[in-house]
C-alpha cells in the first residue's frame, strides 16, 4: 500500500516540478504580490492621527463630544470610541492607534507609544488643551506596518488557490482526460490515490510557501513574534483543511469548466471575506459568522495570531481545531463521493 | 482449454438505451478472442463490464469462475481505447510508476524489449508518436505480467507499418501463452490474431466462431472482381449470379462454381483480362451481417 502511494505522489512531484511554467508561478506570484502590496500601503495613515477614547456612555466606534475633553474638538484627528481597553492598548503598543485616552470617571489616563512620532505629537496637542489633567502611561511596541499584516492574508490566498485548483482541478482533468479511468484498472485503490494527490500537494505547497516565506522576509523584514514551527503547525493544518475541499469539489465533477466554476465560487467570496487584504473586525455579524465556515479565515486568524501576537498553539487550539474538523469532514466526504469515470 | 473468463446474460442499459442486451460467451485460456462490430454496437461497453471499469445493469462476469475482484485486478492488463497518461513523466517513469502498482510483474528490461521501447525511453511520453505511444500502452497493460490482456482498438490511427509491427507484438504476448482480448474495426486484423470472435450489433451476439468457421458456414464460394469498364451490365444481364454492380470500380459477382460462372461470361462476351478471384474474407461477412448502412 505505502508503495503504491509513495509511487503516485513521487509522480505528481514530478509532474509539478517538471511543469515550470506553474512552479514558477507558484513562487513568483505571491513575492510580487507582498513586494507590491507593501510599497503601495507604505504611506498608509501617516498623515492621518487616530484616537481610542474610552468614556462613561461612548460605545464602541462612536463619535465621541468636546464635553469630555477640548482635545476631542481638534480637527483632522480621527476619535473613535473603544470599550476593549486592553485591545486599544495593544493596538497604541503596535501604532495602530497613536493615543488611547481614558476620560472614564475616576480614570483620566492616555497611553502612547514612546516610540511612536505620531503618539509624541498627539501628547502634545493634548498639554496645549486647556482641557482635565489626564496621566501619560507610557506603552512599548513595534509598530505593525501594513506589510506585517497583509503577508500571511497573501501567502494564505496562494495556498487556497494552490490547494483548490492543483487538487480539484487537477483531479478533474484527469477524469476528463480518461487517466483516472486507466488508473482504476490497477491495484491502486481510490483512497491510495487520492492519499497520494493530498500527500504530493500538501508537499509542494509546504515547500513553496516556505521558500516564499523566507524569500520575501530577507527583503520585507517582517513581524514574526511567534514560534516559527508553531507557524509550521498551522500551514501544515490549513493546508490539509483546504486540499480537503478542493478533493471534495472533484470528487465528482467531470467537466473542467465546471470545476472552473465551482472553485471560482469558492476563492472568490473566500479571498473577500476571510480577512486576506483587510481585516473583518467592524464587518456586519452575518458577514462575520459567513467568514468562520472559510477554512481560509481560520487559517490567517491562527497565522497572525502567530506572527503578530506571538500566541501560541494552545492559544489558537480553536482554529486548529476547526481546521482539522473541516478537513476530516471534506476529505471523508470526498473520498465516499469520488467516482474515477463519468459513468 | 480451460475457459478464463465468462459473460452471462450480460446487460448494461443507459436511461432508454440497452447499449448491452442479454450477452452470453466464454473466452478460453491462451486464445486471442475478438470482439467485432460497427460503432455502437455495445462492444466497448461490453469490453468494460468484462474489465470491471463499468457495472452491468444485470448479469454477471466471471473470471475463473469467480465475480471480479482484487485477483482479476492482480492478473488482468488493459489497454483502454483512448488513454491519457500523466504529463512530463518519461516512458520510463510511466512504466516504473504502473509497475509499482503490482506486487510482481513482468522485469522491466524484458517489458522493454518485448514491446521495443528502448529507443524512446528517456523520451516524454506526451511527445511519441502514434505507433510508440501505443507500444508504450501495451507495455503498460503488460507490466503486471498478466493472464489476461484486454486491447480496446489497439491499433485506430496508426499507419500500416505500425499496425504490423504491433501484431506482430500480439503474436508474441500470444506465443507467451497469454489471453488476449481484443476489439478491432479491422476485419484483417481480427482474421489474423484472433483464435475466436463474436460478432456483436445492437447489443446483441449476432455470430460466434472461429473466423474461418465462420466464413464456411455463411459462404459457400467466391468473389469473381472485374473493372467496372470490362463490364456490361446489359449484356450480362443474364447470369444466373449475384452481381454487386455498386462496388466500384470493380464489379463483383459471388459465385459457387468459378468455372462454370467465367464460361457464362466468356459467352457474354465480356474481358476478363482484369479478372481476379478471391475467396470470401471476415470483411463480407461483417458486411453480410451487419448491412451497409452507416451507423453513428
Amino acid at each position: 500500500m505505502m508503495k503504491r502511494i509513495f509511487a503516485m505522489l513521487h509522480a505528481r512531484n514530478i509532474e509539478f516540478v517538471r511543469d515550470r511554467s506553474s512552479l514558477a508561478w507558484n513562487l513568483v506570484l505571491p513575492v510580487l504580490l507582498v513586494v507590491g502590496l507593501s510599497f503601495a500601503f507604505s504611506g498608509e495613515n501617516k498623515d492621518q492621527y487616530k484616537v481610542a477614547v474610552m468614556a462613561d456612555n461612548l460605545t464602541a466606534n462612536a463619535q465621541p463630544n468636546t464635553a469630555l475633553h477640548p482635545v476631542l474638538g481638534i480637527q483632522y484627528i480621527t476619535f473613535y470610541g473603544v470599550e476593549d481597553k486592553k485591545e486599544a492598548i495593544k493596538k497604541v503598543s503596535r501604532h495602530q492607534v497613536d493615543m488611547l485616552l481614558d476620560l472614564r470617571r475616576g480614570e483620566n489616563n492616555y497611553w502612547v507609544n514612546s516610540d511612536a512620532v505620531n503618539g509624541y505629537f498627539m501628547q502634545q496637542l493634548l498639554a496645549a488643551s486647556a482641557g482635565p489633567k489626564v496621566t501619560k502611561q507610557a506603552v512599548m511596541g513595534k509598530k505593525i506596518r501594513y506589510v506585517d499584516w497583509v503577508v500571511p492574508g497573501i501567502l494564505g490566498m496562494n495556498i487556497m488557490f494552490g490547494c483548490l485548483f492543483g487538487v480539484g482541478y487537477v483531479i478533474v482533468r484527469y477524469r476528463k482526460s480518461g487517466y483516472l479511468k486507466r488508473v482504476s484498472a490497477t491495484p491502486l485503490s481510490s483512497t491510495e490515490f487520492l492519499v497520494a494527490q493530498v500527500l504530493s500537494r500538501l508537499t509542494i505547497v509546504v515547500a513553496t510557501t516556505m521558500v516564499v516565506f523566507a524569500g520575501t522576509n530577507f527583503f520585507m523584514d517582517f513581524r514574526v513574534e511567534g514560534s516559527y514551527l508553531d507557524l509550521l503547525v498551522v500551514l501544515v493544518v490549513g493546508t490539509f483543511s483546504l486540499l480537503a475541499l478542493g478533493l471534495l469539489i472533484a470528487s465528482r465533477v467531470t467537466s473542467e469548466e465546471l470545476a472552473g466554476g465551482l472553485l471560482n465560487m469558492l476563492t472568490w467570496p473566500m479571498m473577500l471575506l476571510s480577512g486576506v487584504w483587510f481585516s473583518m473586525e467592524g464587518a456586519h455579524p452575518i458577514l462575520q459568522k459567513i467568514a468562520d465556515i472559510s477554512p481560509l479565515t481560520h487559517m490567517l486568524k491562527a497565522a497572525r495570531g502567530i506572527m503578530i501576537d506571538g500566541q501560541s498553539l494552545m492559544d489558537l487550539y480553536y482554529h486548529l481545531g476547526v481546521l482539522f474538523v473541516m478537513g476530516l469532514v471534506f476529505i471523508v466526504l470526498g473520498a465516499w463521493m469520488f467516482k474515477w469515470t463519468s459513468d | 482449454m480451460t475457459e478464463i473468463l465468462e459473460v452471462r446474460d450480460l446487460q448494461k442499459h443507459y436511461k432508454e438505451v440497452k447499449a448491452v442486451n442479454g450477452v452470453s460467451f466464454s473466452v478460453k485460456e491462451g486464445a486471442c478472442f475478438g470482439l467485432l462490430g460497427p460503432n455502437g454496437a455495445g462492444k466497448t461497453t461490453t469490453i468494460e463490464v468484462m474489465e470491471g471499469i463499468s457495472k452491468p445493469t444485470s448479469g454477471e462476469v466471471l473470471y475463473r469462475g469467480e465475480p471480479l475482484g482484487p485477483r482479476f485486478r492482480q492478473q488482468a492488463g488493459i489497454q483502454f481505447q483512448s488513454t491519457a497518461l500523466q504529463d512530463f513523466l518519461t516512458v520510463s517513469e510511466q512504466l516504473k510508476l504502473f509497475g509499482s502498482f503490482y506486487p510482481q510483474g513482468l522485469p522491466y528490461d524484458e517489458l522493454v524489449e518485448v514491446c521495443a521501447l528502448k529507443n524512446f525511453l528517456n523520451r516524454d511520453a506526451s511527445k511519441l508518436s502514434g505507433g510508440q505511444r501505443q507500444r508504450l500502452l501495451l507495455a503498460i497493460a503488460l507490466v503486471n505480467d498478466p493472464d489476461i490482456v484486454f486491447l480496446d482498438e489497439p491499433t485506430t490511427g496508426l499507419d500500416p507499418q505500425a499496425r504490423l509491427n504491433f501484431w506482430d507484438l500480439v503474436n508474441s504476448i500470444k506465443a507467451r501463452n497469454k489471453t488476449v482480448l481484443l476489439t478491432t474495426h479491422y476485419m484483417e486484423e481480427a482474421y489474423n490474431l484472433c483464435d475466436e470472435i463474436v460478432i456483436m450489433d445492437h447489443g446483441k451476439i449476432i455470430a460466434q466462431g472461429s473466423p474461418d468457421e465462420l466464413l464456411a458456414e455463411h459462404f459457400q464460394d467466391v468473389i469473381i472482381e472485374l473493372p467496372q469498364s470490362d463490364f456490361n451490365l446489359a449484356a450480362a444481364a443474364n447470369i444466373p449470379y449475384k452481381v454487386l454492380e455498386k462496388v466500384q470500380p470493380t464489379v463483383q459477382i459471388i459465385a459457387s462454381d468459378v468455372n462454370a460462372t467465367l464460361a457464362e461470361l466468356l459467352s457474354k462476351n465480356v474481358s476478363l483480362s482484369g479478372l481476379q478471384v478471391r475467396a470470401r474474407t471476415l470483411e463480407d461477412l461483417f458486411i453480410e451481417l451487419t448491412g451497409k448502412e452507416l451507423r453513428s
